[in-house]
């Protein structure tokens, strides 16, 4: 009887397993199906080259660069907030703080990644935005600045909780060889801690950057849906994501070049992700190795 | 409140080391450890000879390594730890409010149980204390690695390789590099807290040969649980019990001549 619960037990086990590869495989399969026809239109070349995207309009351009360029912008931006703010609250939080504060802020900082990004992109678009055009005048109302700030502090729970497992997997040993020899507080954080845990630091980064990338709902609200060439933090710009929820509610054509669009979109942002998952994914590797 | 740096220049580190070092005289009176509501030393008297090495034993829980930290400070960042009497070193009671405790913590250094090197190469290693202290002369920083290596008996073992890490070397070579490394900084206590407990018979004898050498130099005070190691390589020795220090005298009477009965229990039970 046991042993049959067990092989029942072990079967839907594997079954489930089973079925999470199937639709991931599936998913794959359909974006490279897609975007393969869509290549069979335009040429990679041109993807990659043209600096206009227009596939909307009559006169169409399909150059990914801006769209790219509108998502690498406030990615970059959101990990220009998340990064200092991030590493010093998990540097404070595993270095200084006492245990008790420590145990009751993680997880109020966590509840900052579980708003729903609703919510925070409808908070950029209403509240950071005309707050920074008191700040710059020209700002538009919608600009991957105020976008980029938000989506940061979204990702701040990214690098700091996972930064701060990172410090605290640090052996307390490490610490107290280093006061040992004189080291003060900050020395010791900075000069022994953090470069111990700096696979695990470098991780939360990626995790982050990843993440950042991905995110639909901020920018789609808060950054514009104007595909544009640019490094200008005060324009609207538009993300892939973004793209890709305006295809998507749009009334575009099933079969057509510009429902295509969605796929080569897609599968480029999910060669990003997927390249920075795997890069994270070697680090952690080497990590465990390391700590052995 | 953030303790400052003090910046030594190189220049005054040589003069230092050109300077005879007095021996230090430490010297401990009525002090009390809590931890919370719970008392784990419970009022001791002790005042140690310099040059000298001074064993601490007793069983498990005794609050040896408690009290061994309380001469560089070690306890004060454990939550819930109080203390109360004064521990004078050459004089001047490392409690009062005006001791830098990083200043004090360089002229007493500290071996641990495990070895515990950190991630960087070797090199690294030994350095990391001048370092911290701000010294820049790359020359001067070699030969201090040099030498610490040397006096910690691991420079031939390792000259060629001093970029490799730390963690490559085995357990027996990592303890001796962490003696290196506290070498390194020229304390003039060593503390010790079972710094063989982790380690093979032949590393273990390598340790204490290096801790006879290094006593003609330094004060040493070493926490063991072999018995042993306490009557081959110290001095003098400390029998705790339940927070109190029940003997302390010569190794060679504490291990031959015990005034206590409980100290006279705890050797010969661990003798057979
Ligand atoms: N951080 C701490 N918090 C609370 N109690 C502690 C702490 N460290 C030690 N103690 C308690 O203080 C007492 C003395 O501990 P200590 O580590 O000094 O003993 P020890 O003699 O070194 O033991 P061992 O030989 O096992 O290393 C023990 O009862 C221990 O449980
Ligand atoms: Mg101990």
């Amino acid at each position: 009887m046991r042993k049959i619960k067990e092989l029942v037990i072990e079967k839907s086990l594997f079954t489930s397993a089973l079925v999470t590869i199937a639709v991931t495989v599936g998913i794959i399969l359909v974006l490279a199906v897609e975007a393969v026809r869509f290549f069979s239109e335009v040429s990679i070349l041109d993807f990659f080259t043209d600096t206009q995207w227009t596939p909307l309009f009559t006169e169409k351009h399909f150059g990914i660069l801006p769209l790219l360029s509108g998502t690498l912008l406030t990615s970059f931006i959101a990990i220009a907030v998340a990064l200092p703010i991030g590493l010093s609250i998990s540097i404070y939080l595993s270095e200084y703080a006492p245990r008790s504060f420590r145990k009751t802020v993680k997880p109020l900082l966590e509840l900052l990644a579980a708003v729903p990004t609703v919510v925070y992109g409808f908070f950029a678009l209403i509240v950071v935005t005309p707050f920074l055009q008191e700040i710059i005048p020209n700002l538009s109302g919608f600009n991957s600045l105020s976008a980029g700030i938000v989506m940061g502090i979204m990702i701040i729970p990214y690098v700091s909780s996972l930064s701060e497992d990172a410090l605290h997997a640090v052996p307390q040993s490490l610490r107290e060889a280093s006061y040992g020899m004189g080291a003060t507080k900050l020395q010791t954080a900075f000069k022994v801690a953090v470069p111990a845990a700096s696979s695990g630091i470098i991780v939360s980064i990626i995790l982050a950057i990843s993440r950042a990338i991905g995110e639909t709902m901020i920018v789609a609200i808060a950054a514009g849906q104007q595909p544009r060439l640019t490094l200008d933090p005060t324009v609207p710009i538009e993300t892939i994501t973004a793209y890709i929820v305006q295809v998507s509610l749009g009334d575009v054509q099933h079969g057509s070049i510009e429902y295509r669009t969605i796929f080569a979109a897609g599968i480029t942002l999910f060669v990003l992700t997927f390249l920075l998952n795997t890069l994270s994914y070697r680090i952690r590797k080497k990590y465990h190795l390391k700590y052995e | 409140m953030e303790p400052t740096i003090h910046k030594n220049n190189t220049q005054d580190l040589k003069v230092n080391e050109v300077l005879q070092k007095k021996p230090p005289t430490i010297e401990v009176k009525e002090v009390k450890v809590w931890y919370d509501d719970f008392m784990a030393i419970k009022g001791i008297d002790i005042a140690i000879k310099p040059n000298t090495v001074t064993a601490f034993i007793g069983p498990s829980g005794c609050g040896k390594s408690t009290f061994l930290r309380l001469f560089n400070r070690m306890n004060d960042y454990i939550d819930g730890y109080k203390m109360e009497g004064k521990i004078k070193i050459n004089g001047k009671n490392i409690n009062k409010k005006k001791v830098i405790v990083e200043v004090l913590r360089k002229e007493i250094g500290m071996v641990f149980q495990k070895p515990n090197p950190f991630p960087k190469s070797i090199f690294e290693n030994v350095a990391y204390g001048l370092k911290i202290q701000g010294i820049k002369d790359k020359n001067f920083i070699q030969k201090r690695v040099e030498k610490a290596l040397k006096q910690a008996d691991l420079w031939e073992e390792v000259k060629d390789n001093l970029k490799k890490s730390a963690l490559a070397l085995s357990g027996g070579q990592q303890q001796r590099l962490c003696i290196a490394r506290t070498l390194a900084v020229e304390p003039s206590i060593i503390l010790m807290d079972e710094p063989t407990s982790a380690l093979d018979p032949i590393s273990t004898a390598k340790i204490e040969d290096l801790i006879r050498e290094l006593k003609k130099k330094y004060t040493i005070i070493i926490v063991t649980h072999n018995m042993q190691q306490a009557s081959r390589i110290s001095d003098y020795t400390a029998f705790f019990y339940i927070g109190d220090l029940i003997e302390y005298g010569k190794t060679k009477k504490i291990f031959t001549n015990p005034e206590k009965k409980q100290t006279e229990n705890y050797i010969t039970g661990r003798f057979g």
